[in-house]
């Protein structure tokens, strides 16, 4: 019983991060930008068929492809962000909502027409698969993998955020954006590489979660909710909120999944009002 | 106000700006020709094309569909990613009620609005609580949610849908037929009236006062208006039209799918509005018919290609025609009327 629920915890910890690591980028750009992208998870799904043809295709090994579809994700979103995405800055929720519907749409026929609509299969190396058996429970290596390179990314994320000074120019521009340009600082050009890192780590999650989300082309919309969820519950414009959020709804879910399959899908959603009402603003609000 | 047309001076302190009569500025409840017009195309399309009644009586119910959006995202400024939630509701309501032996029409489209009704009034605390992004997930999230219940519980019949239900005549006299003559006129009719109202009620004080919090929600309580009851009351009023809408899908084409809750639909008929053009009620109504046509014109073609073409057009629609067809209209005519009536009179407002 205790194994078990260790082993949830364990498993739920690491879809959690799996989808910290693709929300993360949404967070910044709803809190930075003030726009809201539900095209983001199409970035995420670029870096899964990245991940996958580069396997497949050209025999690429599976550690490489994930740096390469972080780039193709991030060099993508920043030409989007360049040419389309700045325009709408200043327009009307319904009009980025519309925008970002049509981008998705757009991306999901892209796929089908290019991939097929059939799931992807991803062979993990065999170094990355079975189990381990560390203090008694039994543990998926791929998902221990996950969790270590999330923790990486995420302690280089705090130390760009906190520590460097791009950084702070993003934290100036988050705060008050025409304080920051007054002060000299390029709030577009911060604009464009925030959104260029943002959809980097979707597209690197979008990678690493081939084995455990699943790859075709509907997945924009299958997991739309999950990623907002985890901005709207953790609280736009933080790096905290979203992954404390993530990581409540994945052990959440998981161990609704596994204990009471009926109902497994609406305990999340019941979740999710649920925190909502207690923190409309989020869990980890902006202003505090 | 008496339809007199009474001048409102505009506190200017130079008296240089030109007031205008109150009936100008105020919605007009009057039927205009265009309008009128607008109206009997549908009775004359019952002559003209007897071969595409199904098609146009599927234009009236997503025309009725969008008209419920309209109302709360044109007029109020709510923006609903899960508004098929409570269309699906009302589809369900009637589509049960007709397999279990109330196949009265008028009782389905009943319990459809009622059932639809008591959900978005419930719906509605969590809408008007929160910022924007908040809304979004709580609509999405309730849409997602009941797509789920109706995905698993085993009286909606799962991904197969409901149906062989039986729909009986409409007051004991009118029975559907093959041809879909008689889904046609009662699709009509269930349009054209409560269009009828909810045209009175956007033209009302309340109608007003939706726009009001629309354009400056941080203003509204300062002329002592409840934002909250406001947006509470037509987010229930636009729930129980959608379930109307939903519960005459049901009982026209004697079907319920599992689509007709889902995230796809949502999207589908906000596409429809913009496409219209977004709080003028006709805007609902012009781009049902731009949408389905072309839908059912491309969609037979290649479904996938569909779906691109639909994703491109809302891109182009936001990033250079805001305001959908009407809007270019309205463009057009006050260009228009500004080169041939350079005196400035010529407003146009649909």
């Amino acid at each position: 019983m205790v194994g078990s629920m260790i082993g949830v915890l364990f498993d739920g910890i690491a879809y959690g991060s799996l989808l910290f690591l693709i929300s993360v980028g949404l967070s910044v750009t709803m809190g930075l930008m003030n726009f809201i992208n539900l095209a983001h998870g199409a970035f995420a799904m670029l870096g899964g068929y990245a991940c996958v043809m580069l396997m497949s295709r050209l025999g690429v090994p599976f550690l490489l492809t994930l740096p390469l579809a972080f780039l193709v994700s991030a060099a993508v979103g920043w030409v989007l962000e360049r040419s389309l995405y700045r325009r709408l800055y200043k327009a009307s929720e319904l009009d980025q909502v519309l925008f970002s519907i049509g981008l998705t749409f757009m991306a999901v026929a892209g796929a089908t027409y290019f991939f097929g609509s059939t799931q992807q299969p991803l062979q993990l190396p065999d170094w990355l698969r079975g189990q381990v058996n560390l203090f008694g429970i039994d543990l998926g290596v791929y998902r221990l993998f996950l969790i270590a390179i999330v923790v990486l990314v995420t302690a280089a994320l705090g130390y760009l955020i906190e520590r460097t000074r791009f950084g702070a120019q993003i934290r100036a521009s988050v705060d008050n954006q025409q304080a920051s340009a007054g002060l000299g600082i390029n709030v577009s050009r911060v604009f464009s590489l925030t959104f260029a890192l943002g959809s980097g780590l979707a597209g690197l999650g979008g990678a690493l979660g081939v084995d455990v989300l699943g790859l075709d082309p509907v997945f924009p919309l299958k997991y739309l909710v999950y990623f907002l969820l985890v901005v709207a519950v953790g609280g736009a414009g933080t790096i905290k909120g979203p992954l404390l959020a993530a990581l409540i709804l994945g052990v959440f879910d998981v161990a609704g999944k596994y204990y009471v399959p009926d109902i497994g899908a609406f305990v999340i959603y019941g979740l999710m009002v649920v925190l909502l009402l207690l923190f409309p603003t989020g869990l980890i609000g902006r202003r505090a | 106000m008496s339809a007199t047309a009474k001048v409102v001076a505009l506190p200017v302190a130079d008296g240089k700006v030109q007031p205008k009569p109150q009936w100008a500025r105020l919605p007009n409840d009057r039927w205009k020709a265009l309008e009128i017009v607008f109206w009997l195309l549908p009775v004359a399309a019952y002559f003209l094309f007897p071969g595409y009644l199904v098609l146009i009586s599927q234009i009236m119910i997503v025309g009725l569909f969008a008209l419920s959006l309209d109302l709360i995202l044109g007029y109020a400024g709510i923006v609903s990613l899960g508004h098929a939630a409570f269309f699906g509701l009302g589809a369900y309501s009637a589509g049960l009620l007709a397999l279990h032996g109330y196949g009265d029409p008028i009782l389905g489209l009943a319990a459809g609005a009622l059932v639809a009704t008591v959900a978005g009034f419930l719906v509605s605390f969590l809408v008007v609580r929160g910022t924007d992004l908040t809304r979004l997930m709580v609509t999405l999230g309730v849409g997602m949610m009941l797509f789920e219940v109706a995905n698993k519980v085993e009286f909606t019949g799962g991904v197969d849908g409901l149906s062989g239900m039986e729909v009986g005549k409409i007051f004991g006299l009118f029975e559907f037929d093959l041809y879909g003559k008689t889904a046609y006129i009662y699709s009509f009719v269930v349009l054209f009236v409560l269009f009828v109202v909810l045209r009175r009620m956007v033209n009302s004080p309340f109608g007003l006062g939706l726009v009001g919090i629309r354009e400056g929600k941080r203003r509204m309580p300062a002329i002592g208006a409840n934002i909250e009851h406001r947006l509470k009351l037509v987010f229930t009023v636009g729930a129980g039209v959608a379930g109307i809408a939903g519960a005459l899908l049901a009982q026209t084409t004697q079907f319920v799918g599992l689509d007709t809750l889902g995230f796809v639909r949502s999207a589908d008929l906000l596409i429809v509005l913009v496409l219209g053009g977004t709080g003028r009620l006709y805007g609902a109504l012009i781009g049902a018919i731009v949408f389905t046509l072309a839908q059912d014109y491309i969609a037979a073609l290649n479904p996938a290609y569909w779906q691109f073409w639909l994703g491109l057009l809302l891109v182009v629609i936001v990033l250079f025609a805001r305001g959908g067809i009407l809007g270019a209209l309205d463009r057009i005519a006050s260009v228009a009327a500004a080169r041939f009536k350079p005196a400035g009179k010529g407003e146009t407002q649909a």
